[in-house]
C-alpha cells in the first residue's frame, strides 16, 4: 500500500516534471510568471488562447464534416447556393463579441503595465520614493545605474523581491530591447528617447528560479545579439538593502589578496580601468563609462553575461573575446597579453567580490 | 517551353522573352524568376535552420547568420512571393476578364525589368563584399551603423525593384477599371480579380511609404544627411512607423491574391460557385482599408505609449472579422459541394486550418499588454510563417499545379503533386508549430546560436528537421516540372473539366492576343453559366475584327539596365573615382532610353481578320 502511494507520488511528480517541461524554464520562460506584470500578460495570453481554442474547434468541426461527407462520390452537380445572409450574420457578429471579450482587458492592461506615475513623486532631493533603475543597453553589455542610491552595477541586475521597480530605459548605440521573460514583458531600449517601465519581481518565482533570472536582449543589434543576455539577481527586500548598503561603502576598489591577483590588479590598473570601472559610484558621465563596472564581479554567476563564472573562463574571455562574443567593443583594445599575465588578471578578477 | 519556341531556336527565343510585352510571356518571366530567388530564399532558410539545429553551432559565423537572415526575409518577400504573385496575376487576370492584354504592355515589361534588375543587384552583395545584415526591417539605428556595402544593396535594390512593383500595380488597376469585357460588371469579377485589384490598391498606398523611407536612409547613408541620426537631431522612430506604413499592407499584399487563387481553386473543385461572394468582395476590401489602421502593432514595445498601443490593439482585432467571414465562406462553399482531392484542392483544404492558426495567434499578438511578450520572439517567428508559408506558398504552390496547363498547355503530375503537398506540409508544421513554444520559453527571433542548457535543444533540433522536409518537397516540385516539361502532352481548355470563369474558355496556352472575339459575359462564373446551358463556349460580344496588338521592344530591358549601373556608381561613389561618373552614364542610359521611346512613335500591328478565320479555330469557340 505505502509502494503504491509512493508509486503514485512518483508518477504524479512525472506527470508534473513533463507539464513543467512544457512551460519552460522558471528562470526563462514566460509560461511560469515570476511576477505581477509576467502574471498579467500570462492570464491574457490564457484568456486569449481559450478563445481562439473554441474558435479552433467550431472550425475544425465544420471542416471535418466537409471533409467526410462530401468527398465526390458520382458526377451529379450540386446545388448552387449564393449564400445565407443569417449564416453570413452569425459569423460575423459572434466574432466581433469574442474579440470585445478579448478586447477590454487587453485596453485595461496596457493601461495598467503603462502606468508609472511613482517616478514622478519626489521628495525634496529629487529622489523618488519608488526604487528606480536606470538601465543602458550597449553593444553587448547592459549598464545598471540606481540614481537615488547613486551606485552603478553592469550585466547583473539586482533588485529586491515583492515591489514595484521601475525602469528607465535607453541605448547608447543602437536600439536594444530589454526582456526578462520570467519577470515581465519587454520594452525597447531607443536611441531617440528615454522609455519608462514596471516590473515586480516575485518572492516565490524567485526562489523558483533559485534567485537568478535570465535577461535578453530581444532586437536585432549586431553579430552578438544572441549573446547579449543579462542575469537578474532577485532579493528579499533586506538583502536588497544591505546589498546597496555595501556596494554604497565600497569608495575604493577592493584590494587584491593574494600576490599573483596584486600582479593581475596592477595589469588591469595599467590598462583595463580606462574603460572598466571597480567603484560602484555613479559619479563618473555616462560617457565615459565605456565597458561594464567590474565593482562585484567575483560575485557575479557570468562572465560576459553568458559564460559560468570560474576563472577558466575568465582566461578564456580575456585570451579572446572575439570568438565569445564575435564583434564586442573589446576585441583589440588592449595589448597582447601573456599567459602569466592572463591568469593573473583572472586571479585579480574573481577577487572582485563584496558580499565576503 | 511551349512547342512554338522550341522550332523557334534558342536564341530567338530569349530575344523574343527579352523584348516581349505579352502579358502571358511576362508572367513566365516572373515565374522563372520568382522561382529561382525562391530557391534562393529556400537554401537561406535551411542554412538558418542547420545552424540553429544544436546550440553553439558553429555551421555559420555570428556576421554571416545575420546576413543570411536579413536577405532570407528580404528575398522571400520582395523577390519570391510578390513576384510569383505577379505572375499569376499577369497570367490570369486579364484572362478572368476577358481582356486581351493589360492596360500599358510596355509598363508591364519595364515592371518585370525593374524588379529583376532590382533582384540582381541585391544579390551581388553576396559575392561583392556582403549582404546586408539589419534585418528585412532594417532598422535604422542598426543600418546606419552596419559597415561596408551590405545594407547600400539593399537600399538601392529594393529602391529599384519598388519601383517596378508600384508599376505593375498601378497597371493591374487601371487594366481592371478599364479592360473588362462586355457584361463584366465588377460584382460579376472573379475572387482572384477582385484580389488582385485590392492588392494592386495597397501597393498603390504601400509602397511610396518604403520609397520614401528608403530614399532618406539612402541619402543618410550615401549622401551625408541626417534624417535617422539622432546625434544629430534625427529620429529612429520614423524609419520604424515609414517601414510599417509600408510592411504591414505588405502582408495583405501578399495574402490577399493567396485568398483569391484559394477562391478560385475551391469553387472549382467543389463544383458550387463561391459561397456569399458579394460578403467575400466586402471582406476582401475591408481587409485592404484596415491593413493600412494597424502597422503600429508591430510596434508595441517601442513605447508608443498606452493610448496608441491600446487603439492599434482593438484595430487589428478587428481585421479578424473580416478574415473569419472568408474562412466560413470557404468551408461553406465545400459544404453541399462535390469535392474532387486534386493537388490544388489539397493545397486549398490544407490551407484553412494552417491560415487559421496563423491568424488566431494574429489575434492573440494583437493583445498588446501580452505582445510585449511574444514581441520579437520566436513566437512571431511561427505566427507570420503560418500566414506567409501557410497563406501564401501554399496558394502559390497550389496555384502552381492549378494553372500549369493553362500558362504551359501541359499538365503538371498529379502523383509528384500530392507527394510535394505532403512532405511540404508535414515539414511545415513540424517546422514551424513548436517554434510557438520556443518563443513563449524565452528564446528571442534573430539570434545566431542558442546557449545549452535552457531548454531550447530538443524543439530547434525537431524544427530543423521539418525544415528538410520542406526542401525534399521543393526538390520533388522541381522533378515534376522537367519531367512535365519533357513529356509535354497538350490539353484542351478546360483540363480541370470544371472551370467556371473565362480563362477556362481559351485554349491552353492562349494564342498571343488572348480572346479572338471577345465574350459577352452574362453572370458570374460565365463559363459555368454557358455549360450549363449546354453549351460549349462563350457567346462573342462583338464580330470578327482586326485585333490592334503592341509590338515587343527591348527599351524596358535597358531603361531597367540603366539604373542597375547608376546604383552601383552611387553605392561606390564615395570609395572610387569612377564611382560618379558611373552613376551619370547609368541615369543618362535610362533617361536616353526613357527619351526615345517618347519621341518614337509605336503604333502597334494589326491582326487581320482573314488570318484569324484561317487559324483552325485556336481562338474563342463561336
Amino acid at each position: 500500500m505505502k509502494k503504491l502511494a509512493k508509486w503514485r507520488l512518483f508518477s504524479l511528480i512525472t506527470l508534473m516534471a513533463l507539464i513543467l517541461s512544457g512551460c519552460g524554464k522558471p528562470y526563462l520562460s514566460t509560461l511560469q510568471p515570476a511576477g505581477e506584470v509576467a502574471k498579467s500578460q500570462f492570464d491574457l495570453m490564457v484568456l486569449s488562447t481559450l478563445i481562439m481554442v473554441g474558435v479552433i474547434i467550431i472550425v475544425t468541426i465544420i471542416f471535418l464534416i466537409v471533409l467526410f461527407r462530401f468527398k465526390r462520390k458520382d458526377e451529379s452537380i450540386p446545388k448552387q447556393v449564393e449564400g445565407s445572409h443569417k449564416l453570413e450574420i452569425i459569423w460575423t457578429v459572434i466574432p466581433i463579441l469574442l474579440l470585445l471579450v478579448l478586447a477590454v482587458p487587453t485596453v485595461l492592461e496596457t493601461f495598467k503595465l503603462a502606468d508609472v506615475s511613482a517616478m514622478d513623486k519626489k521628495d525634496e532631493e529629487g529622489n523618488t520614493e519608488a526604487l528606480v533603475i536606470n538601465v543602458r543597453a550597449n553593444l553587448y553589455w547592459w549598464e545598471f545605474e540606481y540614481p537615488n542610491e547613486k551606485i552603478v552595477t553592469s550585466q547583473e541586475l539586482v533588485v529586491p523581491t515583492d515591489q514595484k521597480v521601475y525602469f528607465n530605459l535607453k541605448s547608447s548605440d543602437v536600439k536594444h530591447s530589454f526582456w526578462i521573460p520570467a519577470v515581465g514583458g519587454k520594452m525597447d531600449t531607443n536611441t531617440d528617447n528615454i522609455n519608462k517601465f514596471w516590473l515586480e519581481f516575485d518572492s516565490k518565482g524567485a526562489e523558483a528560479a533559485g534567485e537568478l533570472f535570465y535577461g535578453k536582449c530581444a532586437e536585432l543589434c549586431g553579430p552578438s545579439h544572441a549573446l547579449m543576455d543579462f542575469k537578474v539577481r532577485a532579493l528579499p527586500s533586506d538583502d536588497f538593502d544591505q546589498w546597496v548598503a555595501t556596494m554604497q561603502g565600497i569608495e575604493e576598489p577592493v584590494q587584491a589578496d593574494t600576490a599573483k591577483a596584486q600582479e593581475g590588479q596592477e595589469i588591469f590598473n595599467n590598462s583595463c580601468i580606462v574603460c572598466h570601472a571597480v567603484t560602484p559610484a555613479n559619479t563618473t558621465p555616462e560617457a565615459a563609462r565605456q565597458a561594464p563596472n567590474l565593482t562585484n564581479f567575483g560575485d557575479r554567476a557570468y562572465v560576459a553575461g553568458i559564460l559560468e563564472n570560474n576563472e577558466d573562463n575568465i582566461k578564456k574571455w580575456l585570451t579572446d573575446p572575439e570568438t565569445v562574443k564575435p564583434a564586442n567593443k573589446m576585441t583589440d583594445t588592449y595589448g597582447d597579453l601573456t599567459p602569466e599575465q592572463i591568469d593573473a588578471l583572472a586571479a585579480y578578477l574573481s577577487g572582485l567580490k563584496v558580499q565576503k | 517551353m511551349s512547342t512554338n519556341a522550341q522550332k523557334k531556336g534558342f536564341g530567338a527565343t530569349l530575344w523574343d522573352f527579352l523584348t516581349t510585352v505579352d502579358h502571358k510571356k511576362i508572367a513566365i518571366l516572373y515565374m522563372i524568376a520568382g522561382g529561382f530567388f525562391f530557391l534562393v530564399g529556400g537554401l537561406e532558410a535551411m542554412f538558418i535552420r542547420i545552424q540553429l539545429a544544436v546550440p553553439n553551432n558553429d555551421f555559420v559565423g555570428a556576421g554571416l547568420y545575420n546576413e543570411i537572415l536579413t536577405m532570407h526575409g528580404t528575398t522571400m518577400i520582395f523577390l519570391a512571393a510578390m513576384p510569383l504573385l505577379f505572375g499569376f496575376m499577369n497570367a490570369v487576370m486579364p484572362l478572368q476578364i476577358g481582356a486581351r492584354d493589360v492596360a500599358f504592355p510596355f509598363v508591364n515589361a519595364l515592371g518585370f525589368w525593374l524588379f529583376f534588375f532590382g533582384g540582381v543587384f541585391l544579390n551581388l552583395s553576396w559575392f561583392l563584399g556582403g549582404a546586408p545584415d539589419a534585418g528585412w526591417t532594417s532598422y535604422a539605428s542598426l543600418s546606419l551603423a552596419s559597415e561596408g556595402h551590405g545594407v547600400d544593396f539593399y537600399l538601392l535594390g529594393l529602391q529599384i525593384s519598388g519601383a517596378g512593383t508600384l508599376m505593375g500595380g498601378i497597371n493591374f488597376l487601371v487594366t481592371i477599371i478599364n479592360m473588362r469585357a462586355p457584361g463584366m460588371t465588377y460584382m460579376r469579377m472573379p475572387l482572384f480579380t477582385w484580389t488582385t485589384f485590392v492588392a494592386s490598391a495597397l501597393i498603390l498606398f504601400a509602397f511610396p511609404a518604403l520609397t520614401v523611407g528608403i530614399f532618406l536612409l539612402m541619402f543618410d547613408r550615401l549622401f551625408g544627411s541626417n534624417f535617422f541620426v539622432t546625434a544629430a537631431g534625427g529620429n529612429t522612430v520614423i524609419w520604424e512607423h515609414l517601414f510599417w506604413i509600408f510592411g504591414h499592407p505588405e502582408v495583405y499584399i501578399l495574402v490577399l491574391p493567396a485568398f483569391g487563387i484559394f477562391s478560385e481553386i475551391i469553387p472549382v473543385f467543389s463544383r458550387k460557385r463561391l459561397f456569399g461572394y458579394s460578403s467575400m468582395v466586402f471582406a476582401t476590401v475591408l481587409i485592404g482599408f484596415l491593413g493600412f489602421m494597424v502597422w503600429a502593432h508591430h510596434m508595441f514595445t517601442v513605447g508608443l505609449g498606452p493610448i496608441a498601443n491600446a487603439i492599434f490593439a482593438v484595430a487589428t482585432m478587428a481585421i479578424a472579422v473580416p478574415t473569419g467571414i472568408k474562412i466560413f465562406n470557404w468551408l461553406f462553399t465545400m459544404w453541399g459541394g462535390s469535392i474532387k482531392f486534386t493537388t490544388p484542392m489539397h493545397y486549398a483544404v490544407a490551407f484553412i486550418p494552417t491560415f487559421l492558426l496563423g491568424g488566431v495567434t494574429g489575434v492573440m499578438l494583437a493583445a498588446a499588454a501580452a505582445d510585449y511578450q511574444y514581441h520579437d520572439t520566436y513566437f512571431v517567428v511561427a505566427h507570420f510563417h503560418y500566414v506567409i508559408v501557410g497563406g501564401v506558398v501554399f496558394a502559390v504552390l497550389a496555384g502552381t499545379q492549378f494553372y500549369w496547363p493553362k500558362m504551359f498547355g501541359t499538365m503538371l503530375n498529379e502523383a509528384l503533386g500530392k507527394i510535394t503537398f505532403w512532405l511540404f506540409f508535414i515539414g511545415f508544421h513540424l517546422t514551424f508549430f513548436i517554434q510557438h513554444f520556443l518563443g513563449l520559453w524565452g528564446m528571442p527571433r534573430r539570434v545566431f546560436t542558442f546557449i545549452e542548457g535552457q531548454g531550447f535543444e530538443t524543439a530547434n533540433l525537431v524544427s530543423t528537421i521539418g525544415a528538410f522536409f520542406m526542401a525534399v518537397a521543393t526538390v520533388v516540385l522541381l522533378i515534376n516540372i522537367i519531367i512535365t516539361s519533357i513529356k509535354n502532352e497538350k490539353v484542351g481548355n478546360d483540363p480541370w473539366g470544371d472551370g467556371r470563369t473565362l480563362e477556362w474558355a481559351i485554349p491552353s496556352p492562349p494564342p498571343f492576343y488572348n480572346f479572338k472575339q471577345l465574350p459577352l459575359v452574362r453572370g458570374l462564373d460565365p463559363l459555368w453559366i454557358e455549360k450549363m446551358e449546354g453549351k460549349k463556349g462563350m457567346t462573342p460580344a462583338e464580330p470578327l475584327g482586326d485585333i490592334h496588338m503592341p509590338n515587343n521592344s527591348f527599351t524596358p530591358f535597358v531603361i531597367s539596365f540603366g539604373l542597375f549601373v547608376a546604383a552601383f556608381g552611387a553605392m561606390y561613389r564615395l570609395d572610387y573615382n569612377w564611382g560618379l561618373p558611373v552613376l551619370i552614364l547609368g541615369m543618362a542610359i535610362t533617361f536616353g532610353s526613357m527619351f526615345y521611346r517618347s519621341v518614337k512613335d509605336d503604333h502597334g500591328f494589326h491582326i487581320h481578320k482573314e488570318e484569324l478565320t484561317d487559324d483552325n479555330d485556336k481562338g474563342v469557340k463561336a
